[in-house]
């Protein structure tokens, strides 16, 4: 019986769909451990092998691989509550609460919104970490750019995260932040030197043109700013904070590793 | 010299300045689907007789109140002139108060108290057939010295009732 199966998992194995699936066997010694990370595109990510003060959790305490890790459970349940979540102004509070009530599993939005609170802050010590240990000293300036870009994606993605539940909370926080935005010097139509900008006397910069218009696709806070807001969370700010980590883990793995004590 | 990098360069950076002017315009749209304030507030002749310093509140969610002030009549905006923040008439204190970081408006809409950097917006105000209209697609700022245009307020006869 034990033997009829060996034999079965060998002839498996021994396939051509097994073999071109799985270029190596197990890996039991050290040229094949390195083959098998080497070969396969997610684990290639990771170096074949670091140094052992790479492991000291009290270095770097796991926050920029936390900080990812967070990033992937909010992309998976964030695409999750897509299947049910309308942003339309009519639809879309109805369609949050839905989740919670109609829904088994239904805790996949408290999940997303709690992840996110954690990935600003696994972010924000990920920061205070890596500048505390001074990992940012050259070769390293660049990629210490790279990930306060990452950071300010971050809070741009919980910005417009928050609008998405289209309750009070969201609404006048969207209002107020957007109004800040409205205050900034030229750009914006109640900041300082906007009244500058202007043609034979009519304005360039008023707020049916400025950048807080560009944010809300409108004057006020509505359908417009929803739908706005739901595909740059959605779409545009993942897509450039994956090729933003793209670079900063690059980075890393060129100069040497996850940084360790000099 | 059309050189094949010649025209590749060409066209890289045609279609780079194409893109970074192109995008901030398509995000700027023509056309807003925006509802706008233009309501009907009443018979004028019904305001005569309403007292000094009363604050009406129907029109609270078309972003307006009625107030009348010893000149007349005007349509003052719901909205903090600080950040934007839906404002709450305070009725013992006299003064529109704003949840979010505490500006405080008087009766006219002066900016008195908290961060509020000036006056509430008053809403253009226009007498049709006898009945007043209140429109937000024109709005008069103190702080510019647009409260002495006439279409700021509707001016009334001192109140019988002071």
């Amino acid at each position: 019986m034990m033997g009829m199966l060996r034999r079965l998992g060998e002839s498996i194995r021994a396939s051509q769909l097994w073999r071109s699936v799985f270029r190596q066997g197990i890996p039991r010694d050290r040229r094949s451990r390195v083959l098998a990370v080497m070969g396969n595109v997610f684990l290639h990510l990771h170096p074949p092998e670091l140094r052992r003060s790479g492991v000291r959790l009290s270095f770097t305490w796991c926050l920029g691989g936390l900080t990812f890790f967070l990033f992937l459970v909010e992309a998976v349940t964030g695409i999750l509550l897509m299947f049910y979540y309308r942003p339309v102004a009519e639809y879309a509070y109805h369609d949050m609460v839905g989740l919670r009530g109609h829904v088994s599993f239904g805790l996949l939005r408290e999940i997303h919104r709690w992840g996110a609170h954690l990935m600003v802050i696994t972010c924000w010590l990920h920061l205070l970490r890596v500048f505390l240990t001074g990992s940012y000293r050259p070769p390293r300036e660049f990629n210490w750019v790279v990930g306060v870009c990452l950071l300010v994606l971050t809070m741009l993605m919980s910005f417009t995260g928050y609008l998405l539940p289209w309750d009070q909370l969201a609404l006048w926080a969207v209002t107020v932040g957007t109004n800040m935005a409205a205050a900034a010097p030229w750009l914006g139509s109640e900041g300082p030197g906007s009244s500058l900008l202007a043609v034979e006397g009519i304005p360039l910069v008023h707020p049916g043109s400025d950048v807080r218009f560009a944010l809300l696709g409108g004057v006020a806070v509505g359908p417009a700013a929803l739908m706005r807001f739901y595909v740059l969370h959605c779409v545009a700010l993942p897509v450039l904070a994956g090729v933003l980590m793209a670079v900063h883990f690059w980075r890393i793995r060129r100069d040497g590793g996850i940084s360790g004590p000099l | 010299m059309l050189t094949a990098a010649g025209v590749g360069w060409t066209a890289l950076t045609l279609g780079g300045t194409v893109g970074v002017l192109g995008v901030p315009r398509l995000l700027a749209p023509n056309v807003t689907a925006e509802p706008e304030v233009l309501v009907d507030i009443g018979e004028l002749a019904g305001y005569a007789q309403v007292s000094l310093g009363t604050v009406d509140e129907r029109f609270k969610r078309q972003g307006f109140w009625v107030v009348r002030l010893p000149e007349g009549l005007v349509a003052l905006s719901t909205s903090c002139t600080h950040l934007g923040c839906l404002l709450n008439w305070d009725d013992r204190d006299g003064r529109f108060k704003c949840p979010c970081h505490g500006s405080g408006f008087d009766l006219a809409g002066v900016n008195r108290e908290g961060p509020a950097p000036r006056p509430l917006e008053r809403l253009r105000v226009t007498v049709e057939d006898g009945r007043v209209i209140v429109d937000g697609r024109r709005r008069f700022r103190g702080e510019r010295g647009e409260w002495g245009h006439s279409e700021s307020m509707v001016r009334l006869e001192p109140s019988a009732e002071s």
